[in-house]
């Protein structure tokens, strides 16, 4: 039985731009998220998929609309609640990684437990690398690890703290097809193993992997094939 | 992973930024350090002044005062042998006259004496009555002064005293250096005088003064051969016990009391030549310990001055230089703050609470004043020694008690110094971090 781990609801996000005017980079989107779903978001420069994971990710505030991780309105409490459901529920990954560059693969792996301790973690981190091949590497600054290592790494970063729900933004932009690849297949596997994944990618064979695609416009959902 | 070994590997990560920031408290408190070294010294080195002066001072006043002591015990013992000299002249003798030849021409009873002397005189001890005239020696042809003298006419209402100047006996005469010489006449020989056979009882050695052209005789012989019988022109008296100041003015007014018009002056004494001698160098001491004393209370005002001069100086450097530090640890935090906003902006998203991430940013200021304060401390111990002599002997270990508290306070300094920057990182907006980035 799937559950409903992100549920957005007539969201709405419009930014100040130069000399008065606005950009509306969300506008009225709403969108639901099951456990074991990973849904691939398409979409033209500028349309709002950065945006919205933000919002999903409970890093944005959105000026209208309502908000739901794991039955939780992270908007609706103070930021140290909602940074201890991002913590909870939530893991990122990032086209630029956004390790921490001066910790080696395993302790980039161990920074979420910064903010959530979590027993055994140390153990967990080195099974994650062992399950991303970086076990040779987990002395690695990550300075001197490749593209694709430094991406797994982000990736099983966002994956110590077992979330529910992992918000992707183009993760493997910076990768070749086969590191494209192997990011693909554990993402899949997050989802079957009931986690919900949102990945917003430009590359349409990174999408097929997707359980089910979403194109935006404008800051709306204009198409959803499952 | 926990917060120190993340700012341990961001320590190590960036060693440089981190060594800059160190350096810099390093500088600050090695001139917190210096200043107060400065500060040490200036106090060893004055008040060792100070002591050596103090000492000196009452080393002299210790010294001066046993020697008045000494000297005063032996002035008591002379001015009560001399006391003060007087002379009474009579009445309606012209003073100008005695000043230019050296005696009264005008004589009085010698009665006068016994009148003084059995008087309840108190301010005049030792009478001593005479005769004195100029003339010419019939027999030798020389112009000599004769001066006929009788021993002390006790004061009656006190116990006579010894007499104090050996009068002539009868049948005798003292003679001058000038008249025993020229006249070869030798103490024992006889001579003849105005018709009357005399033995030299003394001859006076060479004196430079009238005194070489005199003769001495009994008064009573001396009153017979000038045919002045029961006259004096002179009383000759040494006063003692006089409480007041003005001691001639006392003695004028008693003697003024019993020998109405009678004329009263004082002569040149050695005691009162050594009373004058003795309070001039008493008075010279004194001066001189004065001026050390004052030398030492300048010194020691100087010293507060210089001290307070100093310690204003230095605290407005300190400040500068506190300021400046604390500044300029700003500027590096802020700058360090800026090069982790990556990484801030992930940990953010990951969960992590501004105030973790105030713990990061604040670990890392605190050890920054640790290592900072640790290294100045460190060296300045370890030349503590070869220190001491340009620092008047200061010991910059002497300080030991202080480092708890420098140990707290500096590193406290730099977290206050970086506090603003690192609010700042804590508080920015994740999103925006990580859409930049
Ligand atoms: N903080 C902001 N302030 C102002 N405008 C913003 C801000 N963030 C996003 N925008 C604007 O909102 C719109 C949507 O931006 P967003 O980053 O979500 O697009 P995107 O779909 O992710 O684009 P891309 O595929 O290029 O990454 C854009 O026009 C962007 O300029
Ligand atoms: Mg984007």
């Amino acid at each position: 039985m799937s559950e409903v781990t992100l549920r957005a609801t007539n969201v709405q996000k419009t930014f100040a731009g130069p000399k008065g005017s606005s950009v509306t980079a969300v506008n009225d989107m709403s969108l639901e998220i099951a456990s074991g779903e990973f849904v691939a978001m398409g979409g033209s420069s500028g349309c709002g998929k950065s945006t919205i994971l933000l919002i999903a990710g409970g890093l944005l505030r959105p000026d209208q609309g309502e908000l739901e991780i794991m039955g939780t309105r992270p908007y609706e409490v103070d930021s140290t609640r909602r940074a201890s459901i991002r913590s909870q529920y939530i893991g990122f990954v990032f086209q630029q990684f956004h390790l921490v560059p001066y910790l080696d693969a395993l302790d980039n792996v161990l920074a979420p437990t910064l903010a959530r301790s979590l027993p055994d973690a140390e153990d967990k981190a080195m099974a994650l690398l062992e399950k991303f091949g970086l076990t040779e590497r987990r002395h690695h600054v990550p300075s001197a690890l490749s593209v694709g290592e430094q991406q797994r790494v982000a990736l099983a970063r966002a994956l110590l703290l077992e979330p529910k729900l992992l918000l992707a933004d183009e993760p493997t932009g910076n990768l070749d097809p086969e590191n494209t690849d192997s990011i693909l297949d554990h993402l899949v596997a997050f989802a079957k193993e009931g986690g919900a994944v949102l990945m917003v990618t430009h590359d349409d064979l990174a999408a097929n992997r997707a359980s089910r695609s979403i194109r935006m416009e404008k800051g709306s959902i204009v198409e959803s094939v499952s | 992973m926990n917060l120190r070994r993340l700012i341990g590997r961001e320590i190590l990560h960036r060693k440089l930024s981190f060594g800059i920031a160190v350096a810099t408290i390093a500088t600050s408190v090695a001139g917190l350090v210096a200043v107060v070294a400065l500060l040490g010294a200036h106090d060893l080195r004055t008040s060792e002044m100070l002591m050596r002066m103090n000492k000196e001072t009452s080393s002299m006043e210790e010294k001066f005062t046993k020697e008045m002591k000494v000297y005063e015990d032996s002035v008591r013992k002379t001015m009560k042998g001399l006391g003060f000299n007087i002379f009474i002249f009579p009445e309606g003798q012209e003073l100008g006259e005695v000043y230019t030849q050296g005696f009264a021409s005008k004589t009085m009873p010698e009665s006068y004496t016994a009148k003084l002397a059995e008087s309840k005189i108190v301010t005049v001890n030792h009478l001593l009555p005479s005769l004195t005239r100029k003339l010419k020696w019939p027999e030798k042809e020389r112009t000599v002064i004769l001066i006929g003298i009788r021993g002390e006419v006790p004061i009656a209402h006190r116990d006579p005293k010894k007499p104090l100047i050996d009068p002539v006996q009868k049948g005798r005469i003292v003679l001058g250096h000038e008249l025993h010489r020229s006249l070869d006449l030798q103490e024992g020989n006889s001579t003849m005088f105005m018709g009357r056979e005399f033995i030299i009882e003394k001859c006076h050695r060479e004196r430079g003064t009238k005194d070489d052209i005199t003769i001495w005789m009994h008064l009573d012989e001396c009153q017979e051969l000038l045919e002045e019988e029961g006259r004096i022109n002179a009383i000759k008296a040494l006063e003692c016990n006089c409480a007041s100041i003005d001691r001639l003015g006392e003695i004028r007014r008693e003697i003024a009391g019993i020998l109405p018009g009678t004329k009263v002056i004082e002569t040149e004494s050695k005691a009162l030549a050594r009373a004058e001698a003795r309070n001039k160098a008493k008075k010279h001491t004194q001066g001189a310990i004065a001026s050390k004393k004052a030398e030492a209370i300048k010194l020691k005002t100087d010293r507060e001055q210089l001290r307070f001069e100093d310690e204003q100086k230095y605290t407005a450097l300190l400040t500068v230089v506190i300021f400046g530090t604390m500044a300029w640890v700003a500027f590096l935090a802020f700058a360090n703050s800026r090069d982790r906003q990556a990484e801030i902006g992930i940990l953010r998203a990951m969960g992590a609470s501004t105030n973790s991430i105030l713990a990061i940013l604040m670990g890392r200021a605190f050890l920054v004043g640790l290592f900072g304060t640790g290294v100045t401390i460190l060296v300045a111990f370890l030349l503590s020694d070869s220190l001491k002599d340009p620092l008047h002997g200061y010991e910059i270990k002497s300080l030991r008690g202080h480092i708890p508290l420098v140990f707290l306070f500096v590193p406290l300094l730099s977290c206050a110094a970086s506090w603003l920057p690192a609010l700042q990182a804590a508080n920015r907006d994740p999103a925006t971090i990580l859409r930049n980035e």
